[in-house]
């Protein structure tokens, strides 16, 4: 599914990935866990595409492309999925008719018919009730005024329409409350399946209660120190991250 | 892989697609202005002495004006003599029935997606075509005269029904008005007339599509609505000019009389020539536009598009002078490129418990300038009066700018003012955040001034709104990459 190898890149000249190799199996689930400022949402953005990230050298495969040459949207129509650790408000512009049109993108790109307003509707209440969202969430701008914990919830919202084959989530569980936490892992578990894969970068050991990982990755200082079971990850809780070596805890600035 | 600042500054050539010339002979005037040239139209439009009398008294005046230098925009001084005052195609101007249009004329409104076939157009609009300095052609004049609609030529309505048309002119926007109110007094050329009587409730929605099509002229219309008690109109104007280098003067003027209990809705989609990416050519559009909502409980909505022109000068107002009357103005203007305008409203509170409502909507990409320029007055007599104004700016990019200047005047204790303004900017991360979900960076783009625009696009006719959107996203074509 997702091959990366010997992946560096950085912003502005400075570098912030410093030879990530990863390589994520159809239907599996990979943790990415890491101190703060060790790159995961980097890593993030790099495999989504985001313009202010430069790549100075290694590669990517997704699916047997080469992801680097793909667009955004081309990644995003191709199944990639990233739930942002920060959604961005866009005033003005309807919840459910940004969706649509994403959806819509996918579908056409898949060389699927289009869905109308109304199909489109019934799809979107179904994964409301699914993951307890409030329907008005629907017909709101999107993410504008929306509380911590509804975006993030928005985010697993919109993956869940839109099926994505690998999905990123980017420290999805903080600032959500426990019940959140549960409807939204099973929002993802519901996903799980033998073609798709899923990245999860957390904190918290919590979450991978719910969301079994497959291997857990410990990133810091912009590389992969440590990979293994989800036992990495009780160790992490127990003890911090200052028993593993290799990891710089300290924030650089 | 460049950033999204980057590929937002990669300004690309605007689409513009109307920029084409037709090639018609033409009876062109010489260029220059004088008291001989307004004789000349005058007598060309065989016009009564009382409007010639008028005309001359607003060029006298005229003379004596110097330009406005108080829009915040900037341009090379314009040469009033170096300007025809009247251009119009040659062959039979009046004309009976369509097939007696100029086959290259005809087929220029074609173009532009204006059949002038009655069966060809969209039912339920009337279409006054004007081509330079005259109307061509005027559609579904019988159907609408059934009812006792005039809907024609100004020229037209001056021969036809004097009457009226002495008795409004003028009336709203005075020629000593201001400098352009004055030029176009003296020498305007066509424009739309329009009388609703009494009771009536105009079934269709009346329009004029503007078109300059020869060089080195100006157009300078006049448009004259009446909506007498009871009636009510929703009338739309639509614009555009061939791409030249040189910089093309549009200065109208728009007169709306609204009775007792009478509704004018007057929506403009204004997309003229605006010049190419370095700012040569496009048209000046520096014009007045007034409404009087002269009886009780009258209305008179403002509704414009504004994506064309090099400049637009222009702030559609209204005289709140019944009882419980009504103004509203809703606005959309987008400078791209080298693109100016300051526009915005004048809402006049005489009346007692009149309301008004400003929104107003600016993009700004690439170079261009915005500037929003509103007055509220709330006078004396104007007790219980109400206005809500909300001026919205839009940057994409930021080598543009968006500027806004409220002039608020109350004159009575019990009147209400409220005013909001914000600026934001499409952000990097919202156009990431929308291409992470599939859209392209295009699609983004619009989604995201549509959405700024909608309270606007809200208030157009049906087609006209999906028009409007069209238009917005040529108008904003490579302004982001
Ligand atoms: N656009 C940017 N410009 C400058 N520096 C950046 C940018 N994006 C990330 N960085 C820097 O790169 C480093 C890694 O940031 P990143 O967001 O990937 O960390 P993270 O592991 O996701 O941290 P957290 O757990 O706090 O979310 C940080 O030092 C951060 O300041
Ligand atoms: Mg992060």
């Amino acid at each position: 599914m997702l091959e990366i190898t010997g992946l560096c890149a950085g912003v502005d000249g400075k570098e912030i990935l410093r030879g990530i190799d990863l390589s994520v199996g159809a239907g599996e689930v990979h943790a990415i866990m890491g101190p703060n400022g060790s790159g995961k949402s980097t890593l993030a953005g790099v495999l989504a595409g985001r313009p202010e990230f430069d790549v100075t050298s290694g590669s990517i495969q997704y699916q047997g492309q080469d992801l680097l040459e793909m667009e955004p949207e081309d990644r995003a129509r191709e199944g990639i999925f990233l739930a942002f650790q920060y959604p961005v408000e866009i005033p003005g512009v309807n919840n459910a008719y940004l969706l649509k049109a994403a959806l819509n993108e996918v579908r056409k790109h898949r060389g699927e018919e289009e869905l109308d307003a109304m199909e489109f509707m019934a799809l979107a209440k179904e994964q409301l009730e699914v993951l307890q969202m409030n329907a008005d969430l629907l017909n709101r701008p999107v993410n504008d005024g929306f509380s911590g914990g509804e975006k993030k919830r928005n985010e697993i919202f919109q993956m869940a329409v839109l099926e994505p084959k690998l999905a990123i989530l980017d420290e999805t569980d903080s600032g959500l409350d426990i019940d959140a936490l549960r409807i939204v892992s099973n929002g993802v578990n519901t996903l799980r399946s033998p073609e798709r894969s899923t990245i999860v970068v957390t904190h918290y050991q919590r979450l991978l209660n719910y969301i079994v990982p497959d291997v857990v990755h410990v990133l810091s200082g912009g590389r992969i120190v440590k990979s293994g079971g989800k036992d990495i990850a009780l160790e992490l809780e127990a003890k911090g991250y200052g028993w593993i070596d290799g990891v710089t805890t300290e924030v650089s600035v | 892989m460049s950033t999204a600042t980057e590929t937002i500054e990669q300004l690309a050539n605007q689409d513009y697609k109307y920029g084409f010339v037709t090639d018609v002979e033409a009876d062109t005037i010489p260029k220059g202005l004088s008291e001989d040239v307004i004789r000349l139209i005058s007598a060309k439009k065989e016009e009564p002495e009382w409007l010639l009398e008028w005309r001359l008294k607003a060029y006298r005046l005229w003379t004596s004006m110097t330009e406005p230098t108080w829009p915040n925009v900037e341009y090379d001084p314009i040469d009033y003599q170096a300007i025809s005052y009247y251009s119009a195609p040659k062959k039979k101007p009046q004309l009976e029935s369509m097939n007696e249009v100029d086959p290259e004329i005809r087929s220029t409104f074609e173009k532009l997606g204006i059949p002038l076939e009655e069966q060809k157009m969209l039912a339920g609009v009337a279409v006054d075509a004007v081509f330079d300095s005259v109307s061509v052609a005027t559609t579904f004049r019988e159907k609408l005269a059934d009812i006792g609609v005039i809907f024609c030529p100004f020229s037209e309505a001056v021969r036809e029904h004097p009457d009226l048309v002495r008795k409004y002119v003028g009336t709203v926007v005075p020629y000593s008005d201001n400098f352009f109110a004055a030029l176009n007094s003296a020498v305007f050329s066509d424009g739309s007339f329009a009388y609703i009587p009494k009771g009536v409730k105009c079934p269709m929605e009346l329009s004029t599509y503007f078109r300059i099509n020869a060089a080195s002229t100006g157009q300078f219309e006049r448009t004259l609505i009446v909506a007498d008690e009871g009636a009510s109109v929703s009338y739309l104007e639509g614009c555009t000019a061939p791409m030249r280098d040189e910089n093309q003067l549009h200065a109208a003027v728009v007169e709306l009389v609204a009775l007792d209990n009478a509704t004018i809705k007057y929506s403009t989609v204004q997309n003229w020539y605006p010049g190419d990416k370095d700012g040569k050519g496009g048209i000046y559009n520096f014009v007045t536009k007034r409404g009087t909502a002269a009886g009780r409980n009258s209305t008179i909505t403002w509704t414009q598009v504004e994506t064309g022109s090099a400049i637009t000068w222009k702030y559609p107002g209204c005289i709140l002078q019944g009882d419980n009357s009504v103004g509203e103005f809703y606005s959309v203007a987008v400078t791209n490129n080298r693109q100016q305008a300051d526009t915005g409203t004048k809402m006049v509170h005489i009346g007692k418990n009149t309301r008004s409502t400003i929104i107003s909507k600016g993009i700004s990409a690439g170079r261009g300038q915005n500037t929003y320029r509103g007055l509220v007055r709330m006078g004396k007599g104007a007790t219980d009066a109400r206005n809500y104004s909300q001026c919205d700016s839009l940057l994409i990019g930021d080598r543009c700018g968006a500027h806004t200047f409220p002039y608020l005047e109350v004159r009575n204790t019990s009147s209400q003012v409220e005013h909001e303004a914000s600026t934001s900017k499409i952000g990097e991360d919202q156009i990431f955040y929308c291409r992470q979900r599939g859209l392209s960076t295009e699609d983004a783009v619009n989604m995201i001034v549509n959405g700024f625009c909608k309270e606007v696009f809200r208030e157009l006719p049906m087609e006209f709104a999906v028009e409007a959107q069209k238009l917005l996203g040529v108008s904003l074509e490579g302004s982001v990459g």
